[in-house]
This record gives structure tokens, sequence and C-alpha cells, in this order.
């Protein structure tokens, strides 16, 4: 009898374990890096792990969508490109000698927002085609997106000539450098209203259940009603516009359009959902898990660099991290033969 | 020497709330075929799995020879002489014939290249030697499903197998496929090989076997040589029961057509179906696997498209391109295949019960009423009885029957006014099936229409008012109710006639 209250009890520590393991992971590694960095355990430290991880979180905002629907999007990281470079040479300063559209001098002077959208809209158009590419030919999402991610990185390249884009305007960099209170930069006041809207459309709307039904059994999916087609395209559409998102706040912020921007952010996403907890069995995750998956990395990012630990060993530990999380989560939801 | 080849002795096996077998017994000569029979969830292939080593027996014994064996997986059972040609056939379809014929076994050079040249050789042996006429280097693939079981039967004789089991061989095979396939079992047989034969099939048995054994409801209710029995005598031990208290048909009024279908059509894969459909019935659709009759409700349901004919519902044409459309029209489909194309594994309960439904679930700005989705859930779970521990469990975690209550309870939430079942009560354990079943009854008695397709002959029998047959894609009649046997549906399923309707 003894035996088996003590084996229940075992039984529970284990579910427990696994069920929070990243944020015991997220625990463990705030506490060993505040005792050996004092300065590692400041709010000012916090915020900049927040505004250093605000872009590659919402491109994880953006891929956990195509991860739960069972698929991918490596075209992120390129994507953000596209936006980069398009919002930039809109709003450079017309006295600049090399603009990127010279015929720019001609017209009157552009208003900010619209370079917002035009950024946002170039780049998003790159998740339609995705998800039309995805729905209709069915093709595997991971070719699809190599493919995009390739296209959108040469456009961003063709369109600048491999230049950066700089001399923007104040009234748009202003957008990228402003803070909330003094303290809390807009990428991450962005950041973290997209995780609010993420939240919402994945757990309060049809599309978000529609969705978790298509990654989970996409026959079953069908056959209940579902339209599969138009869920997968608009899970690409809102991928990729966290993406251009991204790609223009960072562009505000640093003042210059640069076509080589996001490379191999998209991987940094894809890692952070995962340790995140979402499945890349599909039908699996959430945006809080997500958030915490940005967390562990962001704090290992961080934590490493204020340290002092070699970069390259930064690299090494971040990959091992990583797999072990996805070890303990497979555990959680491993699904059943 | 012992008198049997295999005997497996008080074999009893249990998955959760289900006792699959009990304390079962079973014997089998030397060269002799040996048939098992029984409903569907009767035991035989667990039996047979735990032969095989693909499930591990709670207790019994297995003796091969009169030496007891211990099996614990496929490869340990084929070192015993123990082979096993399952019902669906799962062939590496991009490689060739020898290569599949020896997979795992493939002969080598200085332990690590593959020997081509003995490979086919050896190939070309085997086949020949069975009188197959199969090149080897042919793409597995490209064969018929027939040929890839010969190649399935090549491979566990060139094991040296000594029993062979045989999991509905004839399920997809033509008349002469199936004469070709007994004659191999002759051969097989003059050999010294015994086989283990599962099948439905009275006639086939009748032809081909020497024993038979029985199994009903986990339990071997019988066994006895082939010439000591007959038809009548093997119903009643399958059976076993009364049939019309395990199908709890109620009468109940028969009134308006609610469904016209003429001509209905689907490429090559059935053609020239034509039946109409009303209020309150429960016509069955019976015929052999790969009848065509899934096909038809996924036609109607708009899972496949429709090549020719005409759909009306409650008179009027209706145009059904997918299964949005079909919903509209207020029809509802229980897929045949759960894990397939029915549950969705790592969502909760409640989340698989409105899955088809979200649209009612909306309210303002476009979110939705999780308090209603738990409220309709909860209620659904109560009504028709599913056994889960909360509705926010995975329903992956549930038994099969319970996966099925919740399948049904997601389609009641539609509100349709006809129903297709597709093979209801698959591979559920009895208790639930019976449940199924009255709620079927209970759905035809509120004034539904319900298609049923279900190869289980007792259940077809059991709860239909009228039943369609079909054959190869092609309708061969219907039968009402109160004239149907088992021998007429199965007259009707096996040929290509078509009968005037009764």
């Amino acid at each position: 009898m003894e035996s088996t209250a003590l084996s229940k009890r075992n039984f529970e520590a284990k579910q427990f374990i696994s069920k929070y393991a990243m944020y015991l992971i997220l625990i463990a590694l705030i506490a060993i890096f505040g005792l050996v960095e004092p300065a590692f355990f400041t709010g000012r430290n916090f915020v900049n792990i927040l505004t250093a991880e605000s872009s590659r979180g919402l491109l994880a905002l953006g891929v956990a969508f195509c991860i739960i629907s069972r698929g991918i999007d490596l075209s992120l990281g390129s994507v953000m490109a596209v936006s980069s470079v398009f919002s930039a040479s809109l709003v450079q300063k017309l006295s600049y000698s090399t603009l990127i559209i010279p015929g720019l001098v001609n017209l009157p002077e552009i208003p900010a927002w619209v370079a917002v959208v035009v950024g946002v809209l170039v780049g998003t158009s790159f998740g339609l085609i995705n998800g039309v590419l995805i729905a209709y030919t069915k093709i595997h999402p991971f070719i699809a997106t190599l493919g995009s991610m390739t296209v959108a990185r040469g456009l961003a390249l063709l369109f600048t000539n491999a230049y950066p884009v700089p001399m923007l305007r104040e009234d748009f960099t202003r957008i990228g450098q402003g803070s909330l209170f003094g303290f809390l930069p807009n990428i991450v006041c962005v950041f973290l209203l997209m995780t609010i809207v993420a939240t919402i459309l994945l757990n309060h709307t049809r599309f978000g259940k529609n969705l978790f039904a298509v990654g989970g059994n996409v026959e079953a999916a069908r056959a209940a009603g579902i339209n599969v087609e138009r869920t997968l395209i608009l899970t690409y559409v809102w991928s990729s516009f966290c993406a251009s998102l991204a790609g223009v706040m960072v562009t505000a912020r640093s003042a210059s359009g640069i076509a080589s921007l996001g490379d191999g952010y998209e991987l940094d996403g894809i890692a952070a959902a995962t340790v995140g907890g979402v499945s890349q069995t599909g039908g699996v995750g959430s945006i809080i898990g997500c958030i915490g998956g940005i967390l562990v990395l962001g704090v290992i990012n961080n934590g490493l660099l204020i340290t002092g630990v070699s970069p390259y060993l930064q690299k090494i530990i971040k990959g091992a991290i990583i797999v072990i999380a996805v070890v303990f989560d497979m555990r959680k939801v491993a699904r059943k033969k | 020497m012992s008198d049997y080849v295999l005997e497996m002795i008080d074999v009893s096996k249990s998955f959760p709330g289900v006792q699959a077998l009990k304390n079962v017994s079973f014997r089998l000569r030397p060269g002799s075929v040996h048939a098992l029979m029984g409903e569907n969830g009767a035991g035989k292939s667990t039996l047979m799995k735990c032969l095989i080593g693909l499930y591990q027996m709670n207790s019994g014994k297995i003796f091969i020879n009169g030496q007891e064996v211990h099996i614990n997986n496929p490869l340990e059972a084929s070192r015993h002489g123990i082979s096993m040609i399952h019902q669906e056939l799962s062939p590496v379809k991009d490689r060739s014939v020898a290569e599949n014929l020896f997979l795992g076994r493939t002969p080598v050079r200085a332990g690590l290249f593959v020997d081509h040249k003995k490979l086919y050789q050896m190939a070309r042996e085997t086949l020949k030697g069975l009188g197959i006429d199969i090149n080897p280097y042919e793409r597995m693939g490209n064969l018929t499903v027939a040929k890839m079981q010969m190649v399935e039967i090549a491979k566990a004789v060139s094991q040296d197998a000594s029993i062979i089991v045989m999991d509905e061989p004839t399920s997809s095979l033509t008349s002469v496929e199936v004469k070709q396939l007994f004659g191999m079992i002759r051969s097989l047989r003059e050999k010294g090989v015994s086989i283990i034969y599962i099948s439905h099939k009275m006639e086939e048995i009748f032809k081909i076997c020497d024993e038979i054994t029985v199994f009903r409801d986990g339990q071997m209710v019988g066994t006895d040589l082939v010439e000591n029995t007959d038809v009548t005598k093997l119903i009643q031990l399958m059976v076993g029961r009364d049939l019309n208290a395990m199908f709890p048909k109620v009468a109940c009024p028969i009134t308006d057509v609610v469904m016209e279908v003429e001509n209905l059509a689907s490429g090559d894969r059935f053609s020239g179906v034509s039946f109409e459909l009303r209020r309150g019935e429960i016509l069955g659709f019976a015929g052999l696997v790969g009848a065509g009759r899934t096909e038809v409700l996924e036609t109607l349901f708009g899972l496949r498209t429709k090549t020719a004919g005409t759909v009306k519902i409650n008179g009027k044409i209706a145009d059904i391109k997918r299964p949005s459309d079909a919903q509209r029209y207020g029809l509802a489909m229980l897929t045949e295949d759960r894990r397939a194309t029915g549950i969705i594994p790592v969502s909760s309960v409640a989340s698989n019960i409105v899955v088809a439904n979200l649209k009612k679930y909306v309210r303002k700005y476009g979110l939705i009423n999780h308090k209603k989705i738990a409220n309709d859930a909860g209620e659904y779970i109560k009504k028709i009885e599913i056994k889960t521990p909360t509705k926010d469990t995975l329903i992956q975690d549930l038994s099969g029957g319970n996966q099925q209550k919740v399948l049904v309870a997601r389609w009641l939430l539609t509100k349709p006014e006809i129903l297709f079942v597709d093979e209801p009560t698959r591979g559920i354990d009895v208790g639930a099936k019976a449940e199924i079943h009255s709620l079927i009854t209970r759905m035809a008695g509120e004034g539904k229409a319900i298609i049923m397709v279900s190869s289980e002959m007792p259940e077809i029998l059991g709860m239909c008012d009228r039943i369609l047959v079909m054959h190869e894609g092609r309708q061969t009649g219907i039968i009402d109710r109160t004239i149907a046997t088992q021998e007429l549906i199965m007259e009707y399923a096996t040929t290509t006639v078509e009968h005037q309707a009764i």
C-alpha cells in the first residue's frame, strides 16, 4: 500500500516536472546568471532582454501558428528584410544623394505611416503566396517556404543592390526609437501587443480552433467541414505579417533598411516556439509557452553575454538547451499509437 | 512428437476496459487449414497478434511441436516458423519484388555490400518453387493486391514458415485470384505447412478448410472438423445470442422522402447508384470490402468529386462540393476510419465535439463563446454517456468506443436531418457497440434519415429497414428488411448482375 502511494507521488512529481519543464529551466537559468553576475538581475537588464528578443519574438509568434498547422515557415527572416528595405526606401531624406528610388525627389513627401503600411504589405504578400502554394499545390511547407525565403532575400538584395538604405527621416525613425513611459521601447510594446493579438486569434476565434483541428488531423478537419485551404492561407499570412512588423520596427529603430536583415532569425523563431512547447507533430501549442520559449533563449543569450562566456561556447550551450527542452516536451505531448 | 504443430493454452489478454480474450485454447494440426471465425471484435485477431508477438498475453502458454515457447516479437515468431499475412499489406512499394521478398535478410558480400545477383537468383527460385509468375525486378507498387499477397506468402515460405496465418486474405481479391490463392494454399498444405485462415466468408471456409474454431466475445465457443458442421450451426455459434437483444431495432414511422439519388457516379470507383431515403429510415449499404460503399457516402458528403448523377434533398437539387456544403443541407457523416478521418487526437473531448459546428459559438467581434462550448460539451457527454474524466481530457486517452461516441456527439450537435454512419462499430467493444446501435435507432425514431455502411452482417440485418447491396462499384439491388437474409445479401454482393428491387 505504502509503496503504491509513494510511486504515485513519484509519478505526480514527474508529471509536474515535465509539465513545467520550461519554466523550471527558465527559473534555474535566471537564478544561476543572477548569482554569477548581479548586473544580470536588474530591471534595466530585463528590458534589454525584451528589446533584444522582440524581433525574434515576433517571428516566433508567427511561426508558432505554422507549426501548429503542422507546417513551418522558413521565409520569415527574408520577409523581415523585404519589408525593411521597401519601407526604408520610401522615407529616405530627399537631400541624400543616392536614393533607392530617385523619383521620390519629384513627389510630395510620403508620410511615415504609408512607409510602414507598404513595408508590411510587401512582406505579407509573401505569406499569401506561401499559403496559396501550400494549400492548393500540397507541396510541403518546408519546400514552399525554402523557395520564398530565397526569393524574398533575392528581391531585397536586387532592390537595394545590396547597399544599405540609410538617412531615414526622423518621423519614421521615431516609430522605432521611441518608448512607452520613457523605458519600454516601442518594439517591445509592439511585441507585447502582438502576443495579445496572437492569444486572441489562437484561443478565441474560429480561425484558431480550426487551426488546431487542421494541425491535429487534417483529414478529420476536412470531413468536419472546415475550410482547410483558407485556414492554411491565413496561417502563412499571419506569420509573414508578424515578420513584416518586426522588419519595419527594426528598420525604424536602427534608422536603416538592410537587405541582409534577419538572416537566420527564422531558425531562432522556430527554436523559441519549439522550446515553448509548440509541437512539430501539429495541433499543439500555446502563446504563453511561446513567450516562455523566447524568454529562455533571451535569458541564455543575455546571461552568457553578461557573464562573459565565449560567444562560440554560447552557441553550443544554446543548441544543447533547445534539444533538452524539446526532449522534455516530447514526453508531455507524445502521440499515442 | 506432439499431435499438434501449435497449441495455445488458456490464453488471456485484456486492454484497458476490455477483456479481449478469456482463457482461450486453440490447437492446430500439422498440414491442415484451420479456419478462425467470429464477429469482428470476437478475439480472432487478438489471439493471432499474441501468437506472432505483436501483443503480449496476460496469461497462457504457447507450445510449438510440444515445446513451450515464448514469443515477444514478430522476429521471434518467424524464428519459430510462424508468419502472418496481414489483411492490409504494407510492402515497400518503391523497391523491387526481390528486395521486398528478402527485406531485412538481404544477402551481402563481405558483410557489407548487397549481393544483387544472389538476391535476384534467390527470389527467382523462391517464386518459381511456388509456381508464382512474377518478375523479381518488378517494382512492388506496380503489382496487383493479389500478387503482392503472393509475394508475402512466398516471403513466409522462404523463411521456412511451418505455420502461416492469413487474415481475411480474399477481402480484396477477384474470384479468379481467389482460385489461384486456393491453389497455392492446397500446395502448401501438401508440403506440410499449416495454415490458420481467418475469414467471414462461409463458402470459402467450406471449400478450403479442414477444421473450424469459432470465437465469440473473447472466448472460444466451439471447434470441429468442417465435415461435422454446417452454415446454420456456425452462425448460431458465432452469434450465440438473440439478434433482437443485440440490435434494439424499434419500429418507427417512416415518412416522407428527404433524399433522392439518381445514377450517381464518381470516376471509376462506382457508378449507377440510385436510391431514395425517407425520414425515420435506416438504409444499410452492404457489400464486400472495396465495393464502393464508402465512396458513395464520401461523394454525397462532398469529400469526393461527383462525376455523374443528381442528388435531391427535400425535393431540390443539392449542389455539394465540400463537406461544409453538405452540412448546410443538413447532412452529417461519421467516417469509417476513426483515427484517420475522425478524431483530432491531441485535442480535448470538448474541442472534438464542437469542431464541426464552431460557427454556432462565434459571438460579437468574431470571438468564441467558451462557456457555451463547455455547456454543450458537458450536455452531450452526459446525454450519450461518454466515459471521460473531464471534457478537457485529450480524446486519444479515451477507449475506442468512447472516442466513437464523441464523434457521434460532434455530428448530433450539427442537428442533421440525414446522417451517414460508416462502419460505426468497427473495433469497439461489445458494450459500447450496443450503445452506438441504440443511439442510431433513437435518431431514426426522432425522424432523422440514416444511411449505415457496415461489413457486419448481423448489424446490417438487425438495424436496417432496407439494404442496398453493392458489388465492385455497382449497385446490385435493394433488399427489404422483411426478406433480407445473410445468404441473399451475399448473393447480391458477389454477383455483377443487377437484381430488380424487391
